[in-house]
């Protein structure tokens, strides 16, 4: 059974414009012990996606169902203990930590919340123990945010997120904002407690490469919704969606011996404020007909590959053209 | 004379010290490079690597205090753009303080000269590089009118042949930046950048800010714009990927050091510094799948307490008991290619010297 079922989810905002459709329509769902993957642009709505899972934000309608229990409707009362379960990371380590705090009052501050430790000598071993997991030498344990660099303090909100031993955790972006040597010691950390604790993860981020090497299956976002789904090697060896495969095809990579074609995209995103019942990607699809304009595909299985989704009208009758 | 071998851009020597409150931050120490016209050079290091310091000090724009430039030499176009005399020490130094002073309001008056004209600089952040409160077109004048002689409607006319180089209608010149898009905001930095030519671009991490498909959109049209001008520009980026995309050369900066220098081939292929390949170790691979990333241990040191060594000795891998003995100087293993690294230095005077024995 899947730890996390997502059905037809939607977090709309009010704005003066209009409503602004930030998630619109989603349907996924999250085994345990896996990682998904959600890439796109910045404001295609992958990190609202996050914060509605967890409940941060509320859903405007749709399903979250978590261990098979509907987690939407509950009261704040009934999802306290729920909370404990669904974590996050924050993208800014720089942000997300209170400069006044130490790195113990920052990591034991959700232990106290909940009440999970007797004594304070329960508490400081707890501090402790997580700071091993975590790979923070102990002396650390008195100093503040800002005597840290950005590893370290990535690692404290890694910790926090590990105190309530919970089943889930939402990483939005948690290595964006470190250098690529640090960026590498972060992701080892993941997956090395994601193997120990059977963590499931929902690993949100813009880099592809970061993507492919953690996740199992990656969806891809546009505007809201989700374009393509599939496991990771399906992904970035058939991609359908034509968003995708520009995507794909604009990563810089790091060599000097691949020469690929790369299909440059026209224009920018669109405004997701009362979208068009319409293709959203229509407007910068370099093969969109009459059709993608005017009415909107579904999120359907590939034929003959039951667990590779896609959105469009035409992905199948393009990858038989190639 | 020829015009050809020249450099457009050569810089000695440079070290620049940061001088606070806590003690002096060794920003940069002792690098040297040179830019051919019409090259594309990537400078490639992690924060606080001294990348933007280099950057800020070609283009005079140093906050002084506390930044001090302690020796070397900046020469655009054969002219010398760091100060000779030395620095007054402290306030009361009256022998020196009038002279040098002097030549510091020479020297800020040519650089107001040069600045945009012939050499500019593309901030990282384009949300912030712009003016808020006036047209982006009139931003892209500004730059004309300043150094050119022309009209104010001439230059209006240019500042819109500009727009539509980058790619943005002539009819969105009196738009604000809230306006616009992020990767449209990056187009009128670039805009701004190149209005009068400049024979030197300083582009400072251009698309960090952007996504993948805009910065490729970006990065396209400044390969464009460099081929049709000829325009040298100086590329920083902590991004590998951007760095094989459109440069010529690259050098890999450490700790205000550089480290590693050469053309694509030396660096993506035949890298021989032990950072360098840490840095390619430790990148997620897209073509074949890692079960483990391979991180570089450890951190950058403190740029306040370099040690007398080699400054990534304490993460290398291969670090031996030599490598703490003094620091590592630069040297050329082959024609263009330059390594810091006292096991290199070593493993090819053992080579020479094996050779000299036959």
């Amino acid at each position: 059974m899947a730890l996390i079922e997502i059905k037809n989810l939607k977090k709309y905002y009010t704005t003066p414009r209009g409503l602004l459709h930030a998630v619109d329509d989603v349907t996924l769902d999250i085994e345990k012990g896996k990682t998904l993957g959600v890439v796109g642009e910045s404001g295609c709505g992958k990190s609202t996606l996050g914060k509605t899972l967890i409940r941060m934000e509320d859903s405007t309608s749709g399903s979250i169902k978590f261990n098979g229990k509907e987690i939407t409707g509950m009261s704040q009362r009934e999802f306290k203990p729920v909370r404990t379960q669904m974590q996050m990371i924050f993208q800014d380590p720089y942000a997300s930590l209170d400069p006044r705090m130490s790195v113990s009052q920052l990591i034991a501050e959700p232990i106290q919340t909940y009440h999970l430790a007797k004594d304070k000598k329960e508490l400081d071993d707890m501090v402790g123990a997580l700071m091993d997991e975590v790979g923070l030498a102990r002396r650390l344990v008195n100093s503040y945010p800002h005597e840290l660099d950005g590893g370290r303090r990535q690692r404290i909100g890694i910790a926090r997120a590990l105190s309530l031993n919970p089943e889930f955790i939402v990483c939005d972006e948690p290595v964006s904002a470190l250098d690529v040597s640090i960026q590498a010691q972060i992701l080892n950390l993941l997956m090395d407690l994601q193997a120990e604790k059977n963590l499931t993860y929902m690993f949100i981020t813009h880099d592809m490469s970061v993507v492919k090497h953690i996740s199992d299956d990656i969806c891809v976002m546009y505007l809201g919704q989700v374009v393509e789904k599939a496991n990771y090697q399906e992904l970035f060896i058939n991609p359908m969606h034509p968003y995708a495969q520009a995507l794909l095809s604009a990563i810089p990579v790091p060599s000097i011996h691949s020469k690929k074609e790369r299909i440059i995209l026209k224009g920018e995103i669109t405004s997701p404020i009362d979208p068009k019942p319409c293709c959203r990607f229509a407007a910068r699809c370099p093969y969109a007909t009459d059709q993608c304009r005017e009415t909107e595909p579904e999120l359907k299985p590939v034929t003959g590959n039951p667990s590779h989704f896609v959105k469009c009208h035409r992905a199948e009758e393009l990858a038989a053209a190639q | 004379m020829s015009t050809e071998k020249k450099n457009l851009l050569e810089v000695r020597n440079l070290t620049v010290h940061y001088e606070t409150d806590e003690g002096i931050v060794e920003a940069v120490n002792n690098v040297s490079f040179d830019i051919a016209p019409g090259e594309i050079l990537g400078v490639v290091g992690e924060t606080g690597a001294g990348k933007t310091t280099i950057a800020l000090s070609i283009m005079g724009l140093l906050p002084k205090p506390p930044a001090h430039v302690i020796s070397g030499s900046i020469k655009l176009d054969g002219e010398e753009f760091l100060p000779s005399l030395p620095e007054p020490e402290g306030p009361f130094d009256f022998a020196k303080k009038g002279p040098w002073k002097a030549e510091q309001k020479k020297l800020e008056l040519r650089f107001r000269e040069i600045r945009g004209k012939k050499v500019s600089m593309m901030f990282q952040d384009p949300m912030t590089a712009l003016n808020p409160v006036l047209y982006v077109g009139d931003q892209i004048a500004e730059v004309i009118k300043i150094h050119e002689n022309i009209s104010a409607a001439e230059a209006e006319k240019r500042a819109g042949d500009m727009l539509e180089v980058v790619g943005i209608p002539r009819e969105r010149y009196k738009e604000y930046p809230h306006q616009f898009s992020g990767g449209m905001k990056q187009r009128v930095v670039i805009a701004i950048a190149l209005a009068c030519h400049p024979d030197l671009i300083i582009a400072d991490e251009p698309t960090t800010a952007l996504d993948v498909t805009i910065q490729a959109q970006v990065l396209q049209l400044l390969r464009n714009l460099q081929k049709e001008y000829g325009t040298a520009i100086m590329l920083i980026t902590h991004d590998f990927g951007v760095v094989a995309e459109i440069c010529d050369r690259c050098m890999v900066i450490y700790a205000g050091e550089k480290v590693e220098s050469g053309n694509l081939e030396h660096i993506f292929d035949k890298n021989m510094h032990p950072y360098t390949r840490g840095m390619f170790e430790s990148l997620p691979n897209l073509e074949e799948d890692t079960d483990r990333l391979k991180p570089i241990k450890g951190l950058m040191p403190n740029p306040m307490d370099l040690p007398s060594y080699c400054s990534f000795a304490e993460r290398c891998d291969v670090c031996e008991e030599i490598c703490k003995s003094r620091n590592p100087e630069l040297i050329e293993v082959e024609p263009g290619h330059e390594v810091a690294c006292i096991l290199v230095t070593e493993k090819l005077a053992a080579q020479n010297n094996a050779k000299e024995v036959k």
